[in-house]
């Protein structure tokens, strides 16, 4: 699931070519529009922008569809509470809406490398490391995040498996207590890791006294 | 990026940044992880019972309120440049933008709530998760039901259509506390020390 390109469907096309800052504005800016208009034609019209942008983007009804089916399933139950509530006309123009603002927005990320995108955050955000934010960890944080993602995975797996070994009960807590227990310890392993590289050092602060002490490695 | 650790806030996270940045990229991880679970459907509803949500609930119960509310922020800049870490492999900017995406944001506020009641209390009992926990859901609750008023154009249908979601964020609200207190009894480290605690 964590593919290092995300929901990045790669492609030519001039939405995949423009750079991502100015998508990002042209999104918002689009978004802005289609909140503001509350008749179905306009609105009608600016799904049709999308769905032109879908097909020069070369992006697949399939693909499509499985990133919107939760999304469809939460619209259908709005448009019936609308149409109940207030009337169908009123029920036709909020779920258009939200559909052609978050159909955008999809298209916007299938275009769109992550690499890319946190290029443009770091940039944009550069004038701001005088606040004291640092832009150039946003890279460090993703890689660091995804990677974690992946231990956890096998961590979980593992836990799974130890369960079923021990023919202890199905009960959620049986599994949870000791799978977060192993996440916090993966999460002091990275974090001695991290500060063996010097990681995070930022202000040389007063050296270190006794820290965290180490947590007793009871087994769960 | 933002979280860069800070030396003020009465030295919340003990003397490691490091050790902090860990624990926050693992719980943003972690409750990437809880949606990966498959959902439970529940007496046949359309939308099923999702464990997720309860990441930032146990990242406010377990890291405290500054590390777990940098976690769930993680998590959601994650999710938006299009990493599908959302329950269902949902990712990008859509999730904000349709009608829960004022749940998300909620998040936060709500790791950040429960991480101020449980660090207050001088023992992160059940007696004081519980009521920690229950006023996370509720500021969740206070950013999600307005936000979708606003997308859907109602109240009432938004209040309707949260409603649903009630009964199966009560029951885990249970959940969340009892698995932390016992995390807690097994991992005691977790929280930022306290500064009488850290004195003896």
């Amino acid at each position: 699931m964590s593919s290092p390109l995300g929901l990045y469907q790669p492609g030519d096309s001039p939405l995949h070519r423009t750079p991502a800052g100015w998508k990002f504005l042209g999104l918002i800016a689009f978004a802005t529009v289609i909140v503001v208009f509350d008749e179905p034609v306009p609105l009608a019209l600016g799904g049709v922008a999308v769905l032109v942008g879908f097909v020069t983007a070369r992006i697949g009804p399939g693909r499509v569809f499985r990133m919107m089916r939760l999304l469809l399933v939460l619209l259908a139950a709005v448009f019936a509470l609308q149409w109940w509530l207030i009337g169908p006309e009123s029920a036709t123009v909020v779920c258009l809406r939200l559909l052609v603002a978050i159909s955008a927005a999809n298209l916007f990320t299938l275009t769109t490398r992550i690499g890319d995108l946190v290029s443009a955050i770091e940039r944009g955000l550069s004038p701001t490391r005088g606040l004291g934010v640092r832009p150039e960890l946003l890279g460090l944080l993703v890689g660091l995040t995804v990677q974690a993602v992946g231990a956890l995975s096998t961590i979980a797996e593992q836990t799974r498996q130890a369960q079923r070994a021990r023919n202890a009960t199905r009960s959620v807590s049986a599994f949870a207590v000791p799978f977060l227990v192993r996440t916090l310890r993966h999460a002091d392993e990275l974090g001695e890791a991290l500060a063996a590289r010097g990681v995070g050092d930022t202000a040389p602060e007063e050296p270190e006294r006794s820290e965290h002490a180490p947590p007793e490695r009871g087994d769960d | 990026m933002t979280e860069s650790p800070r030396p003020s806030e009465g030295r919340s996270g003990g003397a490691q940044p490091a050790a902090d940045l860990a624990r926050i990229v693992v719980f943003a991880a972690f409750t990437a992880v809880l949606g990966t679970f498959p959902g439970i459907y529940l007496a046949g509803a359309a939308v099923p019972i999702v464990l997720q949500n309860t990441g930032p609930l146990l990242a406010g119960s377990l890291l405290g309120a500054r590390r777990g509310a940098a976690s769930v922020l993680l998590l959601l800049v994650l999710v938006a440049l299009g990493l599908p870490l959302l329950s269902g492999g949902r990712g990008g900017i859509a999730p904000f933008f349709g009608p829960s995406g004022g749940f998300l944001v909620g998040w936060i506020a709500s790791a950040l709530v429960v991480g101020l009641i449980v660090s207050a209390a001088r023992r992160p009992t059940l007696a004081v998760l519980l009521p920690a926990n229950l006023a996370g859901i509720a500021v969740d609750y206070l950013f999600g039901v307005p936000f979708m008023a606003q997308a859907i154009g109602d109240l009432r249908a938004a209040g309707v259509a949260s409603l649903g979601y009630l009964p199966g964020d009560l029951a885990k609200i249970v959940l969340v506390s009892l698995v932390a207190a016992a995390v807690h009894r097994a991992f005691p480290n977790s929280l930022p020390r306290r500064k009488a605690a850290a004195k003896a």
